[in-house]
C-alpha cells in the first residue's frame, strides 16, 4: 500500500493492507483482521490438497527466482520417514529490496501463518525463519509474535488442537549477503560458514541437517494464507493478461523517485505506472536514466526499455532484464553510471564467499579495473577485459553471485558505453584518486 | 527460543566464562531447537557478543568447548560473518549503508559527517574517547529510506548529514 505513503488507486492491496497499522502486530489484532482463518482451514486439508491448491494459484517464488511454489512443495517426499524442514528465507539483502522487512515489521502473523500452512503441506514439524542480523526491529517484532502464537495455540505440539505439531524457530544471521542463497542459508543454520552447496542434491532431497527441506521467501509464504482462504481461482484472476505470472507483487522502489516505498501491484501492471504514478516520477527538473528492476543482480534497463515493459516475470525478461526480487533502483540523469557500476561490483567483491575462483578473482578484478577507469587511467582494452572477465564469471560457479556482478557490468557497458569512453578520453574528470 | 538482540557489553580484562548461570541455561534451552549442538554456534556467538561487546580468542575457545567443536572451526565461522567483532569496538557501534541505492542518495556525505562528528579518524577506528566506531556496510535492506544506519541495535532511517549531531547526542 505504498508504505510509507497512502495507497495509490493503481495498487492491488493484499499483503500490504496492514502496513503501518500497529494493531495488526498482535495475535488478537491479526485475528480481528481475518488472520489465522487460512491456517485453521489448512489444518483440515490433506498435504496433497494444499499443494494442489497452491499449484493451481500460479504462485511463484517471490525471492527472485520465480519458481512455482506448489511444484517446489511437491518435490518433498510423500512419506515422512526422516524429519522434514521448512526454511523461511528472511535474509533480505538484495540491494534495492526492502519488502520482506515490512511484512515482518507490520504483519508478523501473516508470515507465521504462511509458515505453518507450508510446514503442514510439506510434512514438516519445524520451520526455521532465517532473519538477517541487521534486521533488529523485525527480529523483535517476530520474536514477540512467535511467542504470542505459541501462547494462543497456533503453534506447538498441536496447532489449534489439530494434533499436528508445528514449531517455528527464529535464527539470526550475522552479516553475509550470500546467506540469502538457499544452500548457503542451510549451512548457516547448521552453524557453518555460509558457503553455497553444489546442487544436486537439491534441498528437497538433502537440505538442512541432510533432511528434506523446502526454502521459501517471506513474501511467498505471506501470500499462502490468502490463497487458502480465498482460493486458487481468485489468486489466479489477479493477472493482467499473462497467465504465467499471477497474483500481486510487492515492489520496493528506491533511488531518484519522489515517493520511494513499497507498492503492491497486480502482475502485468505497466512499469510506467509504477515509476510515474505510484512513485511520483523523477525529482523536479530531472529525467530518469536507468532502472534496475529486480534488485542489483539483474541487467540494467534504460529508461526507454523500462517505460515499455510490463511488470511481471515474462514482461521484464522481454525487455532484457529480470523481475528478480522486484527491488527497483531508479537512477536519474545526475547519475554517473560508471561510478555506480563500480559501486555494485564492489558490493559483489565484498560479498563473495570466495570458494569459486571465477567469483573470488572476477569480482575483485572487475572492481579494480573499474577503479582504474574512474581514476582516469583506463585503457581502450579495458572494455574487452571487463567483458571477457564477465563471460568467465557467468554460469561457471556454484551459485550465481558472480553472474550477478557480471550482469550490471555487461549491460552497463552495452547501454552506457559513452560514459565509460568519457573517462577513457579524459573528457570526464576522474571520480577517484589513482591507487 | 532464540538468542536475544542486545546492546554492546563491557570490554577487555581476563576472560570470565560467558556461559554460566542464566546464559548457560538459555544456551541449553536452545539445544532443543536444533538437532545438533553445532547449529547453536551462531546464536552462541551472538550471546558472547551481547555480553562482552566482541568475540575474543578465549571466548572462541569457550564456545568451542560448550558446543563440542574445535576453536579453529569456531574461528573460521566467526571470521566469515561481518557482524561478529574480532576486536574491541567503541561503546556505540555505527554501521552506515553505502551500497548503490543509498550511494546515489548521498550516503557518502553521511559517512563523512559521522566520521567528523564522532571524531573517528577513519572507518573502522574507534574515537579517542572510546565512544564510537563507524564502519561502512553493504545494503542494510532499507533502500527506500536513505541513508539507514544501525547504531548498536537501533535502526535509524532517513539520516542526512544535518541530522547526525542530534542523533549522536542520544548515545553517551
Amino acid at each position: 500500500m505504498g508504505y510509507p505513503h497512502p495507497s495509490h488507486p493503481k495498487e492491488t492491496v493484499v499483503l500490504s493492507k496492514s502496513f503501518g497499522d500497529a494493531g495488526a502486530r498482535s495475535f488478537d489484532g491479526w485475528v480481528e483482521r481475518g488472520g489465522y482463518e487460512g491456517l485453521r482451514k489448512a489444518l483440515g486439508m490433506s498435504r496433497e490438497a494444499l499443494v494442489e491448491e497452491v499449484k493451481a494459484s500460479g504462485l511463484r517464488g517471490r525471492g527472485g527466482a520465480g519458481f512455482p511454489t506448489g511444484l517446489k512443495w511437491s518435490f518433498m517426499p510423500k512419506d515422512v520417514v526422516k524429519p522434514h524442514y521448512l526454511v523461511c528465507n528472511a535474509d533480505e539483502s538484495e540491494p534495492g529490496t526492502f519488502k520482506d522487512r515490512e511484512i515482518m515489521r507490520w504483519t508478523p502473523h501473516a508470515l507465521i501463518e504462511g509458515c505453518a500452512i507450508a510446514a503442514h503441506a510439506i510434512g514438516a514439524e519445524r520451520c526455521y525463519i532465517y532473519i538477517r542480523g541487521e534486521f533488529t526491529e523485525p527480529w523483535r517484532v517476530m520474536s514477540a509474535a512467535v511467542a504470542d502464537a505459541y501462547a494462543k495455540g497456533a503453534l506447538g505440539a498441536s496447532a489449534f488442537g489439530s494434533g499436528r505439531r508445528i514449531d517455528i524457530v527464529l535464527h539470526r544471521g550475522a552479516g553475509a549477503y550470500i546467506c540469502g542463497e538457499e544452500t548457503a542459508m542451510l549451512n548457516s543454520i547448521e552453524g557453518r560458514r555460509g558457503n553455497p552447496r553444489i546442487k544436486p542434491p537439491f534441498p528437497a532431497v538433502a537440505g538442512v541437517f541432510g533432511m528434506p527441506t523446502t526454502v521459501n521467501n517471506v513474501e511467498t509464504l505471506a501470500a499462502v494464507p490468502h490463497i487458502i482462504v480465498r482460493g486458487a481461482e481468485w489468486y489466479k484472476s489477479l493477472c493482467l493478461g499473462n497467465p504465467k505470472s499471477t497474483g500481486t507483487k510487492l515492489i520496493s522502489i528506491c533511488g531518484h523517485v519522489q515517493r520511494p516505498g513499497n507498492y503492491e501491484v497486480t502482475m502485468g501492471t505497466p512499469v510506467r505506472d509504477i515509476l510515474y504514478d505510484m512513485a511520483g516520477g523523477p525529482r523536479p527538473g530531472r529525467t530518469f536514466k536507468a532502472i534496475i528492476p529486480g534488485g542489483s543482480s539483474v541487467p540494467i534497463m534504460t529508461r526507454e526499455e523500462a517505460e515499455e515493459a510490463l511488470f511481471d516475470y515474462e514482461g521484464i525478461v522481454a525487455k532484457g532484464s529480470m523481475l528478480g526480487s522486484a527491488g527497483m533502483i531508479v537512477m536519474d540523469d545526475t547519475t554517473d553510471m560508471v561510478y555506480q557500476i563500480w559501486r555494485l561490483a564492489r558490493f559483489y567483491a565484498h560479498e563473495s564467499c570466495a570458494q569459486c575462483t571465477q567469483c573470488r578473482e572476477g569480482t575483485a578484478w572487475t572492481t579494480k579495473i573499474l577503479e582504474r577507469i574512474l581514476s582516469g587511467r583506463g585503457k581502450e582494452e579495458d572494455f574487452q577485459l571487463l567483458l571477457d572477465l564477465s563471460e568467465q564469471m557467468t554460469g561457471k560457479t556454484i551459485c550465481v553471485l558472480s553472474d550477478s556482478c557480471a550482469a550490471p557490468v555487461v549491460s552497463g557497458i552495452r547501454k552506457f558505453r559513452g560514459e565509460f569512453e568519457a573517462y577513457l578520453a579524459g573528457t570526464h574528470d576522474p571520480a577517484m584518486a589513482a591507487v | 527460543m532464540s538468542a536475544a538482540v542486545g546492546g554492546n557489553g563491557t570490554h577487555g580484562g581476563p576472560h570470565e566464562p560467558v556461559f554460566v548461570g542464566e546464559r548457560r541455561a538459555s544456551l541449553e534451552r536452545l539445544f532443543g531447537s536444533y538437532p545438533t549442538k553445532q547449529a547453536c554456534l551462531l546464536p552462541a556467538l551472538w550471546m558472547v557478543q551481547d555480553a562482552r561487546g566482541w568475540i575474543s580468542e578465549p571466548a572462541i575457545e569457550e564456545v568451542a568447548g560448550v558446543l563440542d567443536l574445535t576453536p579453529a572451526y569456531v574461528k573460521g565461522v566467526v571470521t566469515f560473518y561481518t557482524m561478529y567483532h574480532t576486536h574491541p569496538v567503541g561503546r556505540h557501534f555505527i554501521q552506515v549503508c553505502t551500497t548503490s541505492p543509498c550511494n546515489i542518495c548521498g550516503a557518502e556525505d553521511v559517512v563523512r559527517a559521522l566520521l567528523e562528528k564522532t571524531g573517528c579518524r577513519e572507518l573502522g577506528a574507534t574515537s579517542p574517547d572510546g565512544r564510537f566506531t563507524v564502519i561502512e556496510v553493504e545494503c542494510l535492506g532499507a533502500c527506500g529510506f536513505p541513508t539507514p544506519i544501525l547504531i548498536d541495535d537501533d535502526f535509524i532511517e532517513d539520516v542526512t548529514p544535518e541530522k547526525v549531531p542530534a542523533i549522536l547526542q542520544r548515545y553517551a
